[in-house]
């Protein structure tokens, strides 16, 4: 008798059981992701902060650099000294602030606004 | 000389390979370390992706984290068009973040920390975008240049604003990898140094050498960090210009 009855009993009783399990099963799951989820996000958005700091510096100088040597170039081919670089040392003093402020992000890409404005 | 904290960038040429034009060729330190770091990336890849397994174990499990850090680091710069680019910008990371980490063995010669070596990395993609730019686009290429709802006067200033920060582009790519790598591995070298310096100094010098010691531990430490964020800045900055590639203008 009792052997017949067991699996009676498990057959009525299991669904119940197995749903219940799994619903546990299933939030208990979706907490641990949420926290690991969570704290990958913490961690690589610090090392994200880290690399965008690097990036900053160099962007800046490069700006100049650049402009400085392109009005040397101009100067030695336009017999223009020292305009050329005068002129080009500022241009590029205000591409590197538009790199850096481009790369922090204050200044929108304007080549990702859609076109029609002044064109 | 032991001391010297640039002798470790010292290039040296270890075999002649003869003459080119009156410019001598020759096997140098520099080169059998790039070589050493092609070969070390290619057996990571292909031991890596040998076995195929559906469950993949630890070198497989790190080849493909690899691809799918690259490949999602390029889609969302990029988006789907970009991955055309996939090979370029995936050797690119691999390569840096190898050449980076083989600085870190000790004796081990650092490639980037040479600028010709970044610059001529930060080339091949600026070229690779303006090729690509050009070949794609054709003469429209240009829109790059010129922002939108800018005043008809202001126009000449911006567009010279522009081109110098697209040319600027090649020059913070390859100074910024270079400068860290070059500015980390001495600052790692002095501190070292003084270390053994100190402790020729007797009893005293022993004591005081602990400084510098627990600094040359923090600073390794810090130095990996360092060599795996510069390889991952420099392939979000590529992917960032090939997007300029790809849609100018938008």
């Amino acid at each position: 008798m009792s052997k017949q009855n067991r699996p009676e009993e498990t057959g009525e009783g299991a669904p119940g059981d197995l749903d219940e399990r799994l619903q546990q099963l299933k939030s208990r799951l979706e907490r641990e992701d949420s926290k690991s989820q969570k704290q990958t996000e913490e961690s690589s958005s610090g090392k994200m902060e880290l690399a965008q700091g690097l990036k900053l510096g160099a962007e800046f100088v490069s700006g100049i650099l650049v402009g400085a040597g392109l009005g040397y170039v101009i100067d030695g081919w336009l017999d223009s000294s020292p305009f050329g670089l005068i002129i080009f040392l500022l241009l590029g003093f205000a591409a590197g602030v538009m790199n850096v402020l481009r790369s922090i992000g204050a200044v929108e890409k304007p080549f990702e606004k859609p076109r029609g404005g002044s064109k | 000389m032991a001391n010297d904290p640039i002798h470790q960038f010292q290039i040296s040429k270890l075999a002649p390979l003869g003459e080119v034009g009156g410019v001598e060729f020759a096997l140098t330190n520099s080169a059998v370390f790039m070589i050493a770091t092609v070969a070390a990336v290619a057996a990571f890849l292909i031991f890596g992706s040998g076995s195929r397994s559906l469950v993949p174990g630890r070198w497989q499990s790190m080849t493909e984290m690899t691809y799918e850090f690259v490949a999602k680091t390029l889609r969302d710069a990029a988006g789907s068009e970009g991955m055309r680019f996939f090979p370029l910008v995936f050797s690119l990371f691999v390569f840096v973040l190898f050449a980076n980490l083989f600085g870190m063995f000790p004796y081990f010669f650092t490639v980037t920390s040479h600028i010709i070596v970044t610059f001529a990395l930060a080339m091949l993609v600026i070229l690779t975008v303006v090729g690509y730019g050009f070949m794609r686009h054709g003469i429209g290429f240009l829109k790059l240049f010129v922002p939108s709802g800018i005043p008809g006067v202001l126009m000449p200033l911006v567009i010279a604003i522009e081109v110098i920060s697209f040319l600027s582009r090649p020059i913070s790519l390859s100074v910024r990898l270079f400068a860290n790598m070059l500015a980390g591995h001495i600052t790692l070298k002095v501190f070292a140094g003084f270390v053994t310096s100190l402790t020729a100094m007797g009893a005293v010098g022993i004591a005081g050498s602990i400084l510098p010691l627990v600094m040359t531990v923090a600073l390794t430490g810090l130095e990996f960090l360092v060599a795996f964020l510069q390889a991952y800045v420099f392939t979000v900055l590529t992917c960032m210009y090939l997007n300029d590639a790809v849609h100018p203008g938008h």
